[in-house]
Parts: C-alpha cells; structure tokens; sequence
C-alpha cells in the first residue's frame, strides 16, 4: 500500500520539471512538495516511535520509501529526516531525544553532520572538537557534505571531545552556526558546509557520549538507507533506457531488437535485481539491529554488502543507460544525465565501493571468522 | 521477504539432519562430497547403493503426491532438505534426473500405465535416467531436432534414428527420455514427440566425450534403430515440445539454497588457502574474495525472495537472473581460486592429469556459462521476458 501510493503521489508530483526547478533554488529543495509530503502522506513518521506521535516501523519501509524517492531523484529531504530518526533510535533516552522525534514527526528537517574536508567516513573523519563536558560544551570546527543541511532547523553534529565522539543536537540557528550552500556535480542534490564557532551546547543537548560504537551504526544504517536510493535510480535508469531504445530506430528496426544492445539491458536489469536482493536483506538485519537480534558486525558486514553492490550497479547502470542513449544521452535535455551525476554523487558518499569491500575483506580475512556465513540469514 | 523458516519447517529441517548424520557414514562415509559437478563419473555403484539407502529412509522424491511414495512436501520442505543435504556432505545424486525431470514430467503429462510401470523403480533408486534433449545441431536452438522417430509397423515399435549429446551419465543409466521428430515434414518445435526409452538394446550406443578436465561425464548417445513400445510415447504424437517444456515454468528454486552450500564450502576453501599462502594480504586479491563473499549472499537473498514470491506458475524477475548470476560467480570464483594459488596453480597433483579440487574447479566451471541455457541465450531470455524488448528474427538457414 506504502508503495501504491507513493508511487502514485510521486508520479504526478514530482516530475522531470519539478526536480529540473527545484535544482535551480539555492537550498536545492522543494519545501511546498515537502510540506505536501509531511501533511498528506505522513512519510515523515514511518521510523518515529509509538509513543513520540510515529508509526515504529523501520528500515524495510524506509527503503520502499527511498526506492521510489531515488526513481524520481525527488527534492525533499526524506532521506535526512529518515536517517535522523535511525540516528536518534541507536542514543540513550533523553528529553532532547524525545522533543527531536516530535520535531521529525512534525516535518522539522534535522540533517546529520558529522564530517570534515578530507572524510573516512569514520569516526576519523570526525573533526569537530568539543570541550567543556560535562557542563556546558563548545563546539568548534567544520562538518562537510550535510545532506539537506541548507533547509535543516536542526543539525546532529558529531564532535571529537575528551572521552571521544560525542553526538550533539544544535538549532542550525544557534549562534556561532554558519551553514553554506554548495551546490554540486550531481545537479538534483545540493550538500551544504557547517561551520561552528565557539558554538555552546546545554548539556541536555548532548545526545550521546562515547559514541564512536553509535557513529558506526548509523553510519551502516545510512549506507543502507542510501542503497535504496541507489537501487531506485539505477531501477529508473533501466526503464527509461529500455523504453528509449524501443523507439530509437536505425538499420530499418528499432535498436532494442538487436542483441548487442538487449544484452546490455539484461546486463543493467542483473544488477539492479542482485542489488535490490541485498537491500532486502540489509534492511531485514537493521530492523533486527535494533530489535535487538542482529550485532553490530551483521549489521556491518549487511551494510557493507549492499553499499558496495548498489554502488557499482547505479554506476554501471546509469552509465550505460548514457551509452545505449547514444547521442541524446549527453544531452542536458534528456533526464538519463541526471540519473548518472546522482549514481556518481551516491556512489562516492560514505565511501566508494572498494572501501566496503575493503571493509569486508577485513572481517572474512583479518579478524575472527563470520559464524555460519550461509545459514545466519 | 522471509529471511527465515517457519518452525514446523525447522522441525522438518532437524528431521533430515538427524537422519543424514545417522545414515551418511560406516561404508557410506567415503563418498561423503564426492560425485558432484565435475566430480560425477567416481564412486557410481557406492552413489547407486546410497540411492537405495535413501530411498528406504523415504528421502527420495519428497516433492512427489503420497500416492506415488513420496511425502508430498512443500516448496520450503524441498529447500530445506537440498540444503541439509548439501551441508551433510551428500554425494551428488545419481537419481535427480529421474526425480525432479522423468519423474513430474509423468505426473503432469503421463499414462497411468507409464505411472505404474516407471514411477516406482525411480522411487526406490532402482532405475536410474538420463536426458535426451540436445543434439549436435540443437544446442541453444533446442527445437532444431534431428533424431527421428519412425512407427516400425510390422514389430509395432518406434525406432530411432540420430544422435543426442551431453548426455550426463549415460553410461551409469537405465533409461533416456528421447525428443525426436516423428514428423519430418515438420520444423522446429512442430512434429516433436516425447519417448521413455531404454538404453540396454541394439541400435543404441554411447561414447563418453573427455572434457577439457580430463574426465568424462558427458556422453554422445547414437541411436541406429533403437526402439520402443508404444506404450512408452508420452502425450500425443507430435505434443513433444509441449510435454518437455511444460515444468520449466514451475521451477522455484528448490535446489538453489543447496547449491550456494556447496558454493560456500568452496568458497571457504579459497578463503582458508588465502590465508595461509598469504594471498590475503594482495589488495586486489581482498577486493576480488569480497567480491566473492557479497556475491554468494546475493545469491542467497534473491533465492529468498524467489520463495517468498507468488506462487502462481510465473516467473519472478529475480527467478530469471538467477542462472546467468549463478554462473557467472562460479566461474570468476574458479579463476579466484587459481590466482589465489599462486604459482604452484600450474603443477598437477600427479600424472597424467590429475587434478586438484580447485583446478577441477576452475576449468569445470567454464562448462557453467554454457550448459542449461548459455549466457548469451539467458541474456536474450531476460531482454525478451522481463523487459518486453523484440525478439531476434529467426534465420532461414
């Protein structure tokens, strides 16, 4: 049903013409589609718990979610006010925590800051310092790359501070916030930079302490989450290249019916298959991550499978979609471009897919074995 | 999707692996993981011995009605079992082509006389079958046959005429399930019948094919006025065709989870043996065993969700990616294997040429993009099947 309808409502809302419009706005977002979003279809509190006004489901209809978000390379802020809720779900309970997930359910963007210019997409990355525990902190420093981060009212910024990675929520307006607008190679979404500046923090704002464990997870689960967009472009680039090169004719016959071309087509619909396969069950493992029945190295090692797979298969799907475009595929009218610069942009974010891949070879080659790797489902 | 069983299937799982572990040893324990693909032509009267062994355990033909002696057990209940199998280290099954072809081929499209007369013997692993489809000239163009069958009025016999190949373990069977023309006016998949033939009898002689390991477990099959009786034509005259595609639209997946096992003990191996030679520590090597490791799983995942689609005869997409994705991580796990070795990949284990298992399994494997459909056929299946594109006009020659 999630799915129906979200694909009914993004069909008519969020057309070529509307992302095409939204990319010329500095913040890159579509607040008034946004608002519909939050108002009419409530997507925002899918992963908010019961008791803070949301649903309590997770990452499986999250995905569905972003399958369809990343079909249409829509301009909201879904996947960051997706991602939030995953974040605050893995930190203690707090008042603050609470208030946020009100905030989310409520439609309040909150983007996820959390690294600096040179990133390793890991707690080493983190650069933002923090001083002052346990009373009040200051933050200074510079967090890159903020997905939605020009429309959020709430930043979560991850700090480096004496007893390690600490997470803290700061209003994007609080003084010493400056957040720049960037705009990008992938046209469709714009990442913005935070820079803070002798910034303090109450201390029931500081969500966790010593949270690098935390930082891991909820890096695993916005690879997961990102996966989904990715396996929604690379789904939308196969359809429309599929249904491009049934019309294009050339030879007296369209190019769909020769073999070099459908083979590659087949070629672009196993990927996309193998990487929705995986997405499936890496969503599965972060439900049960937080339900409490999978460990944090399933989740790493899901999470690791799928970013690497969605990767490679939007890349090489949207690349070849360019391809088999011929001519008309490099052209800025035709929307397969729109797909590769967004493949491109997802592919290099949380790490290329030979840093997973590394990630992975760490675990099956360097550390203790992986139990049952076929039957641990 | 379900990642897990149900607990009656547990139940049903423990079942099985209870009964491998008390049966699958004492004489049995030397072909424990032998007589698998590439592997198939050792220990044939020992693998004939355990068909019986199974089948009086009631493991043979589970999938079959009760009526005919097996347990009418589910889609799941068949994965299960194939996985359980795989993880006991069972032999490679001698009687899978009678089980899972012969055997629903007469369920759907057989006289009850030929019910009668073969279902009980595959049953009991007593007869043992063998497939008669492709020819020289009918490969990837399956429908192109040339084997006639010719209504021998005066012994009232068909008699056969041509030749079949690739026949795995002819040599080892009792009978071939023939497709040939009885109407030679006809072309392609038009003036086809279906025949159970057996293969002790004049006119009929098999000549083992080596293959490129050594081995062989491919045969050509000649057929020089062969005959059989009447009563052993499936289906009408000329319905060939229609009874030798009719299961292939139904096949979900029951062996696959058994095979990714047999793929994750080999992978395994690689796995260890990288380890220890320290090919583990080559980047290009990590990036490739990762590789590995995130394919199999994707293998798993898309067999999960295939069993949790719709059971309505269709074919999901993930289905038809299947054999094209199993293949192909097969074969670039066997070249892993060889360049995980290193240089001591080249040395054979003794003369002539006896090979090691991760040879065997690197040049074996080639076989896997080709056999049951090549890759370029599968590819043209996906394109044409599940994204609705042209088909390939068909030559006149």
């Amino acid at each position: 049903m999630l799915l129906e309808s979200a694909e009914r409502f993004l069909g008519e809302h969020s057309s070529s013409q509307v992302v095409r419009a939204a990319a010329e706005l500095p913040s890159g977002v579509d607040l008034a589609l946004w608002s519909r979003v939050t108002e009419e279809l409530g997507w925002q509190v899918v992963a908010i718990p019961e008791a803070c006004d949301g649903l309590g489901l997770g990452a499986v209809e999250l995905v569905i979610l972003l399958e369809k978000l990343g079909a249409r390379l829509s301009p909201i802020p879904f996947f960051a006010s997706a991602l939030a809720a995953m974040i605050l779900r893995t930190v203690p309970t707090s008042p603050e925590q609470t208030r946020l997930f009100e905030a989310l359910a409520g439609g309040a963007v909150v983007a996820f800051a959390h690294t600096d210019a040179r990133p390793d997409w890991n707690e080493v990355g983190v650069k933002v310092s923090s001083a002052g525990a346990p009373h009040i902190a200051e933050l200074n420093g510079e967090a890159r790359y903020v997905i939605a981060g020009g429309v959020a009212e709430q930043l979560l910024v991850a700090a480096r501070g004496e007893g390690g990675v600490r997470l803290f929520s700061v209003p994007s307006d609080a003084p010493g916030v400056s957040v720049r607008h960037r705009p990008t190679v992938d046209q469709t979404r714009s990442l913005a930079e935070v820079t803070l500046t002798g910034v303090l923090v109450e201390p029931g704002c500081e969500l966790a302490a010593d949270w690098e464990r935390g930082l891991g997870v909820s890096l695993d689960m916005a690879r997961i989450l990102s996966a989904a967009e990715q396996v929604g472009c690379a789904q939308e680039a196969l359809d429309m290249t599929v249904a491009y090169v049934g019309e294009r004719v050339q030879f007296g016959r369209t190019i769909a019916s020769f073999q070099a071309v459908k083979h590659k087509a087949a070629d672009m619909m196993l990927k996309v298959e193998s990487a929705r396969s995986l997405l499936y069950y890496a969503a599965c493992t972060a439900d049960a991550w937080l339900q409490g029945s999978a460990d944090d190295q399933a989740l790493r090692e899901a999470a690791a499978m799928v970013a690497s797979a969605a990767g490679d298969t939007a890349f090489f799907v949207t690349g070849t979609g360019i391809q088999l475009h011929g001519g008309v595929g490099i052209t800025e009218e035709y929307d397969i471009q729109l797909y590769f610069k967004r493949a491109r942009a997802l592919e290099a974010y949380l790490g290329r897919p030979d840093e997973s891949r590394e990630r992975l070879a760490q675990m099956l080659l360097d550390g203790p074995e992986l139990e049952g790797t076929v039957h641990a489902a | 999707m379900q990642l897990e069983f149900s607990p009656a299937d547990e139940q049903f799982r423990n079942e099985v692996a209870s009964w491998l572990r008390d049966h699958l040893c004492g004489e049995f324990a030397a072909i424990r993981g032998r007589g698998g693909p590439g592997d198939e032509h050792h220990f044939v009267d020992e693998r004939k011995a355990w068909e019986r062994t199974l089948a009086e355990g009631g493991w043979t033909c589970i999938g079959w009605p009760e009526q005919w002696g097996g347990r009418g057990a589910t889609i799941e209940q068949q994965v299960i079992f194939n996985e359980e199998y795989a993880r006991a280290g069972g032999p490679g099954r001698l009687g899978h082509i009678g089980e899972t072809l012969t055997g629903p081929t007469l369920l759907a499209f057989g006289s009850e006389q030929q019910k009668q007369r073969y279902l009980p013997d595959i049953r009991a692993g007593q007869a043992f079958w063998c497939q008669g489809y492709s020819e020289p000239g009918a490969g990837s163009d399956l429908s192109n046959i040339k084997t006639r069958a010719e209504w021998d009025e005066q012994e009232r016999v068909w008699r056969f005429y041509g030749q079949k190949v690739w026949t795995s373990l002819a040599h080892e069977s009792d009978f071939i399930f023939v497709l040939a023309r009885t109407d030679v006016s006809q072309r392609g998949h038009r003036g086809l019948s279906f025949f159970l033939v057996p293969l002790a009898q004049e006119g009929l002689e098999i000549r083992p094919i080596t293959q490129l390991t050594g081995t062989a477990e491919f045969n050509e099959v000649f057929f020089d006025g062969a005959c059989c009786s009447p009563e052993d034509l499936v289906g009408e005259e000329g319905d060939g065709w229609r009874v030798a595609m009719g299961l292939l639209g139904f096949e979900r997946g029951v062996s696959t989870l058994g095979q990714q096992m047999l793929f994750q003990v080999e992978l395994d191996e690689v796995i260890r043996l990288a380890k220890e030679n320290g090919a583990s520590r080559q980047p290009a090597l990590r990036q490739r065993i990762a590789e590995a490791h995130i394919g199999l799983r994707t293998l798993r995942y898309n067999s999960l969700r295939m069993l949790s689609g719709e059971d309505d005869g269709s074919l999901s997409r993930e289905a038809m990616i299947y054999k094209l994705a199993w293949s192909n991580w097969h074969r670039n796990l066997g070249k892993l294997a060889m360049d995980v070795l290193g240089p001591e990949a080249e040395l054979v284990e003794s003369a002539p040429y006896e090979l090691n298992r991760l040879q065997s399994l690197f040049l074996f494997t080639r076989a896997d993009t080709i056999y049951g459909g090549t890759n370029q056929i599968q590819r043209n299946l996906i394109a044409e099947r599940a994204l609705g594109m042209p088909r390939e006009p068909r030559g006149d020659a």
